[in-house]
């Protein structure tokens, strides 16, 4: 079922009108009320009465996690302290966390609403048994899940992580149906299942929402083979709300963005330019509705596209694609911007080759050269030479056809690539050093 | 006729272009007692494959595995040739004439009965079919177990 049909599935036109009326009184919210959002306007040059159409959102500035840390811990708060019924933080990777707020009405109106819509998507109706095994406190994922399974009318059970065999009994003699944790946890569970006997055909689980870190599809295919049931993506973050920005639908077509009240945007990492529909870059995102916490054009880092064309679903969401990796591993060659998961993505295809790869971009003259390692495993062995220069030839064709760009593969002997914490180096990037 | 049995056991091994790799791979086979009888090396300018004919094949296969290498075993027929002026020149004539494809070639450094020992690397498919012309001919082949003690 559909959680929000009017909100959902929506005309495409209707909705943009809907984006710019929420933006504008957005605009003029931030900028009355939190000073470092006038200020930012001011510097840009930019006045929120200016905004007159979607396509001027180009004009407003970014934010960054810098803005969070300068203003640290309440400076980008929009509503009054006694608005605030809660606040959630994440541990900041450097330094000081990031602390968000969020008003009633952003609990109620906005975020359960959003998690109603995603445990929708993933199949999720009232008579379903929500089982939450992400973390509650600070983190949002638990209680996120908490309230917008109690508003679908889900019986909730607040498990929490951890205590992985109790989880297990937990879910079997209370019937859980839906499971929400990190694909890390869920895997953790399965393995803990088979390691202890543990019959999972005797569960009920049938759908799972898995989220708040980047997995893949064979990681999706081994969850919903071991614990038999239907795997979706959730994407959210503590900046923009938790969880709940995004989910995907029975379709697994990419995941549907509440862009009525998230409005996402695809840049190049670089140039801060809009990029086309389709096309990979740095997904930004501007809180709509959200009160106490609005973010403006903030710079998520991940990397993603959007499709535009309504799902098969019937909702008529923009659509990003799962999350190809981050901003701070792209590497720019020849012009050309490369996420090493795109060319991750094109060793998989080949038999004993994805694991151990390194990148080595260098500078001949004034051309970046890629070179592409690849420690030759046991599958690709061969005694003879051509058979191991045609695996270097295929490998250069396809990332040729792929990604549009030359590379050179080199094959070199087992464990040579540097490997530091168990995890190999993936990329060394030399033109620094020889002087650009 | 099948020329199962009548196959050598070759070990090949995988090496960058980098010094000292070829002395780490014999240095690692003699420390462990393994003799090498025959061997090649094919190259690019990026790496080069090791093909070697042991005492012990199974052993070297394991023993350089263990210490990082990428190993493979192959099947090459070793066969006794004429130590003659067109000796080798008559034994390629044959498996042309057969159809059948060379891979790659080397020769042992001893003979056998007074014959140079040349070993012949074709496709799969094609190694009854070497043994059988070649024997026809008068050129016996070896057996692994006389190769391997040599």
């Amino acid at each position: 079922m559909i959680w929000d049909p009017y909100h959902e599935c929506m005309d495409i036109e209707q909705r943009q009108d809907l984006q710019l009326f929420r933006l504008k009184e957005q605009l003029a919210r931030m900028t009355a009320n939190v000073p470092h959002y006038a200020a930012k306007l001011r510097e840009a040059g930019v006045e929120a009465g200016g905004i007159q159409s979607l396509d001027d959102m180009r004009h407003l500035p970014f934010m960054s996690k810098d803005d969070l840390r300068e203003t640290y811990p309440f400076g980008l708060f929009a509503a009054p302290m006694e608005d605030v019924v809660r606040l959630h933080a994440s541990s900041g990777t450097t330094g000081k966390p990031i602390v968000v707020g969020y008003t009633r009405e952003d609990i109620h109106n906005v975020w359960a609403q959003t998690i109603a819509r995603s445990i929708c998507c993933a199949g999720g109706h009232r008579s379903d048994i929500l089982h939450v095994s992400y973390g509650y406190g600070l983190f949002t994922g638990g209680l996120g899940l908490h309230y917008g399974g109690e508003l679908l009318g889900c019986t909730v059970i607040p498990m929490s992580a951890g205590n992985t065999k109790r989880q297990l009994l937990m879910m079997r003699d209370l019937g859980s149906t839906i499971l929400a944790c990190t694909p890390s946890y869920a895997l953790t569970l399965a393995d803990a299942a088979e390691a202890e006997g543990f019959d999972v055909s005797e569960l009920k689980l049938r759908s799972g929402i898995f989220g708040a870190e980047p997995w893949s599809d064979s990681a999706r295919a081994i969850v919903e083979e071991k614990l038999g049931l239907s795997a979706h993506d959730i994407y959210g973050l503590t900046e923009i709300i938790g969880p709940g920005v995004a989910n995907d639908c029975e379709a697994k077509q990419g995941l549907h963005v509440f862009d009525d009240h998230f409005l996402p945007e695809i840049i190049d990492p670089v140039s801060g330019e809009p990029m086309p529909p389709g096309e990979l870059g740095e997904l930004v995102f501007t809180c709509l509705t959200k009160r106490a916490f609005p973010v403006l054009r903030f710079r998520t880092r991940d990397i993603s596209s959007l499709n535009y064309e309504p799902c098969a679903c019937g909702r008529t969401h923009a659509r990003m694609s799962r999350i190809r990796g981050r901003t701070d591993d792209m590497l720019i060659i020849r012009g050309v911007n490369v996420f090493p998961s795109q060319i991750e993505h094109v060793l998989v295809g080949f038999e004993g080759v994805a694991p151990h790869y390194q990148l080595v971009i260098s500078r001949e003259g004034h051309l970046d050269v890629l070179e592409i390692r690849v420690e030759v495993a046991p599958e690709i062995f061969s005694d003879t030479v051509r058979a191991l220069e045609d695996i270097e030839k295929r490998i250069e064709r396809e990332i040729d056809s792929v990604l549009n760009l030359h590379a050179r593969v080199k094959l070199v002997e087992p464990k040579t690539i540097e490997r530091s914490e168990g995890k190999a180096k993936r990329v060394i990037d030399l033109r620094d050093k020889e002087g650009a | 006729m099948s020329a199962e049995g009548k196959l050598t056991k070759q070990v090949s091994v995988f090496l960058e272009n980098k010094s000292g790799r070829l002395a780490d791979v014999c240095r690692t086979l003699g420390e462990h007692g393994i003799n090498i009888r025959a061997l090649c090396i094919a190259d690019t300018s990026d790496f080069g494959i090791l093909r070697l004919i042991v005492n012990r094949p199974d052993d070297a296969t394991t023993i350089l595995r263990d210490a990082g290498f990428s190993v493979g075993e192959t099947n090459v027929i070793a066969v006794q040739i004429p130590d003659v002026p067109g000796g080798l020149g008559m034994a390629l004539a044959l498996l042309e004439g057969a159809g059948v494809n060379v891979e790659y070639m080397y020769a042992f450094f001893t003979r056998i009965e007074g014959n140079a020992v040349v070993l012949f690397r074709v496709a799969d498919d094609s190694t009854d079919k070497t043994v059988e012309v070649l024997e026809a001919a008068g050129c016996s082949t070896v057996s692994a177990e006389d190769v391997y003690a040599l």
